[in-house]
């Protein structure tokens, strides 16, 4: 039998309060398998608020504080500072937050925490929609999708506008680690996790995490649609560290993206001509990853590094 | 103790170094911006052992020291109106997590129109947010009530956020004589915060949490019940601050001159230093006037109050901010306060300093012979232009 290579010790305990086939519960599971309890992490307003079940039980066996939606890049800078300040070693701050905690509101304090070189772990949980409300819009939704805010009804089908690209404007802030992650890939979330952990200086990890309520699919498929997201391109496995681009899960030829598309009633209502779109769109960005990847490999005779002021 | 001319954003800033700060977080403001910039060349210079995080927002200034205060550290901020306005969801946070944060305000006029003078609307807007409210009068007491606040803040059966405010200009930026007590005398009073009800690294907890009405009702009447514990709290911590420098400043609701008074003046801030020269000159002229000082607005000290107001007859009191409700605000409280009381004094309400506006002694002057005359109890804009000056309409 393989040796496993990911931890056998659980953070995340039964009893907590997901809906069936969560992905953002199994994002949480992997991440503290990763980072161990010596974790101190902030959650705001998000499907995790409630998934970590209510006063006075928790479901994660770490230091958890709850901030408002738009505050977890302050947070994390509070709890390193403090950690810091009293001279308490050996300890992950992380933020854990969902897309709109991230890429819409919760934006500027990211970017704050990014800019200032924050030693501590940013991550997105990406279920790509207000889904906590009851499945609402956010810059993270893609393209075409149903929510109750992007109506299909009359000449409306969806959301009109193309999903936010947080990975490029994190990288824009020269992170010391960033990298997609993808429950459906355990390993390489878990290594990626443990990078992580071990890296110093503010560190982001894009996750995505199927949302069975708000994607419309049935709660058994949340591994399957996953593994879809990244074969077909659609969700890269890839990490940057110093500006290094490296595809995580290489890809011979792409999944037909119809494949992704059609397990999900929020794309019930697309003709063959917007999966032709995607499909053009998701060919687009893998060979952008590719030609990143190329551009910023290591050069046979190095070079001298550029220098990153570390925080 | 060493004495120093120092202008009341820079006693502030002392006083922080002196309650040995960890970890501090702020965003420049006017009239706020010199109480950091001066602790940040404390930190820089290795005389204050904290890190100072320089954040992109007042909100995150204030969510960083929340979380900071959540695993422990003693934490400071300071802001200004539009700083303040701007933290008010996190300001709740604060104190339903119990975070015995103390920030400086330095108390600004609301825009629109854009102003940058002393007004006390940032705070007064903030009344319901759980703070602790101090209203010092001088450089001197900006210092003392902010270790003060620290001390009461930080007392367990309190455990909430306290506000010390400044008028802007008046004190911020003005210079006076300030005793600045050793650091060993404040290391006696103030001892390194105790790191109860906090997160530690290690082990499975959660602050902040979520409930429904099976709980929240009890985190509420928690609240209210430390609030209650600051009326008793204050006078033990004024008096052992009073051992340990001579000084105190005679708890929420000092009184000057007001035994056997016809009429006493309420006042909060630096007006109260121009209303007790007034007093004084009124008293030599035979009229029996008196001053009363609202140092603390929040928790608003009813008992006091009710006990001035059983041996008065005409209290006037003065807000200066204007705030939309029945009266101002202080003269609000006021009247709840004494509501339940046999004895009901006449209280009128002034408005006066609002932006800025200077609050002379003839001002003062004239609100106290209006009091001793009849002038009803409707709010009275004491300091208006005469119309054909103010018009803007």
């Amino acid at each position: 039998m393989a040796k496993l290579t990911i931890p056998a010790e659980e953070w995340m305990y039964r009893g907590h309060a997901a809906c069936p086939g969560c992905g953002p519960a199994l994002a949480m599971r992997l991440l503290l398998k990763g980072l161990g309890p010596r974790t101190v992490m902030s959650i705001p307003a998000c499907c995790w608020t409630v998934i970590g079940t209510p006063y006075p039980t928790t479901a994660l066996g770490i230091a958890l504080l709850d901030n408002p939606i738009e505050s977890t890049g302050a947070s994390i800078a509070g709890l390193r500072a403090a950690l810091d300040a009293l001279r308490i070693e050996d300890v992950r701050v992380v933020g854990f937050a969902g897309d709109g905690g991230t890429a819409d509101i919760g934006l500027q304090a990211l970017s704050g925490m990014l800019e200032r070189r924050t030693d501590a772990i940013f991550v997105m949980y990406d279920n790509e929609g207000y889904m906590n409300t009851g499945v609402q819009r956010s810059s993270a939704t893609p393209q075409g999708a149903w929510t109750t805010t992007t109506p299909v009804e009359g000449p409306r089908r969806g959301k009109r506008e193309a999903k936010k690209e947080i990975m490029s404007i994190v990288l824009a802030h020269h992170p010391a680690y960033a990298a997609t992650v993808n429950p459906a890939f355990p390993e390489d979330f878990v290594r990626k996790a443990e990078k992580a952990r071990d890296a110093r200086g503010p560190r982001f990890l894009h996750a995505l995490t199927p949302c069975p309520p708000g994607w419309k699919f049935s709660s058994e498929e949340t591994i399957e649609l996953g593994r879809l997201a990244t074969e077909t391109g659609l969700f890269p496995l890839y990490e940057v560290e110093d500006g290094v681009y490296r595809i995580t899960r290489r890809l011979g030829t792409l999944k037909p993206v119809d494949e992704y598309v059609r397990l999900q009633g929020r794309f019930r209502h697309w003709e063959p001509e917007d999966v032709r779109e995607l499909s053009e769109e998701v060919r687009r960005g893998w060979e952008r990853l590719l030609r990143l990847e190329r551009e910023t490999a290591p050069a046979v005779f190095p070079k001298p590094p550029v220098a990153i002021a570390a925080a | 103790m060493t004495r120093e001319v120092l202008s009341g954003n820079y006693a502030q800033a002392y006083a922080v170094r002196l309650a040995r700060a960890r970890v501090i977080s702020a965003y420049p403001i006017t009239p706020q911006t010199t109480i950091v910039e001066k602790l940040s060349e404390f930190v820089a210079s290795g005389e204050l052992d904290a890190r100072f995080v320089e954040v992109e927002s007042e909100h995150s200034a204030l969510q960083v020291v929340v979380s900071a205060a959540g695993l422990g550290a003693r934490t400071y901020t300071a802001t200004s109106s539009q700083g303040l306005l701007l933290m008010h969801e996190l300001l709740h946070w604060a104190s339903g997590m119990r975070a015995p944060i103390v920030m400086g305000v330095v108390n600004r006029a609301v825009a629109p129109p854009w102003n940058i003078g002393a007004d006390h609307t940032d705070t007064i807007a903030q009344r319901d947010t759980g703070w602790l409210q101090f209203y010092p009068e001088s450089n001197q007491e900006v210092l003392d009530t902010v270790l003060e606040a620290y001390r009461l803040a930080e007392s367990p059966e309190v455990r909430l956020p306290a506000m010390v405010n400044e008028d802007a200009f008046y004190l911020s930026h003005t210079y006076e004589p300030v005793d600045v007590p050793t650091p060993e005398i404040v290391d006696r009073f103030l001892p390194p915060r105790e790191s109860h009800a906090v997160l530690r690294p290690g082990v499975a907890a959660r602050l902040g949490s979520f409930t429904g009405p099976d709980h929240y009702v009890e985190f509420r009447h928690e609240l209210a019940r430390a609030t209650e514990a600051v009326g008793k709290r204050l006078p033990e911590v004024e008096e052992e601050y009073r051992r340990f420098t001579g000084r105190s400043h005679g708890g929420a609701f000092p009184t000057y001159r007001a035994e056997g008074a016809d009429a006493v003046l309420v006042t909060m801030g630096t007006t109260s230093t121009t209303a007790r020269t007034v007093v004084d000159e009124m008293r030599a002229e035979g009229l029996k006037v008196g001053l009363a000082k609202l140092r603390m607005f929040r928790p608003f000290p009813d008992d006091a109050v009710r006990e001035l107001a059983g041996s008065v007859d005409r209290l006037g009191v003065v807000d200066r901010s204007y705030t939309f409700g029945p009266a101002g605000a202080a003269a609000t409280e006021v009247r709840a306060a004494i509501y339940p009381t046999p004895h009901h004094p006449l209280v009128a309400g002034f408005l006066a300093g609002v932006g800025g506006r200077d609050v002379t002694p003839a001002h003062v002057r004239r609100m106290f012979e209006e009091l001793l005359g009849n002038p009803g109890e409707a709010t009275r804009w004491e300091d208006l232009l005469p119309a054909e000056v103010g018009a803007h309409g």
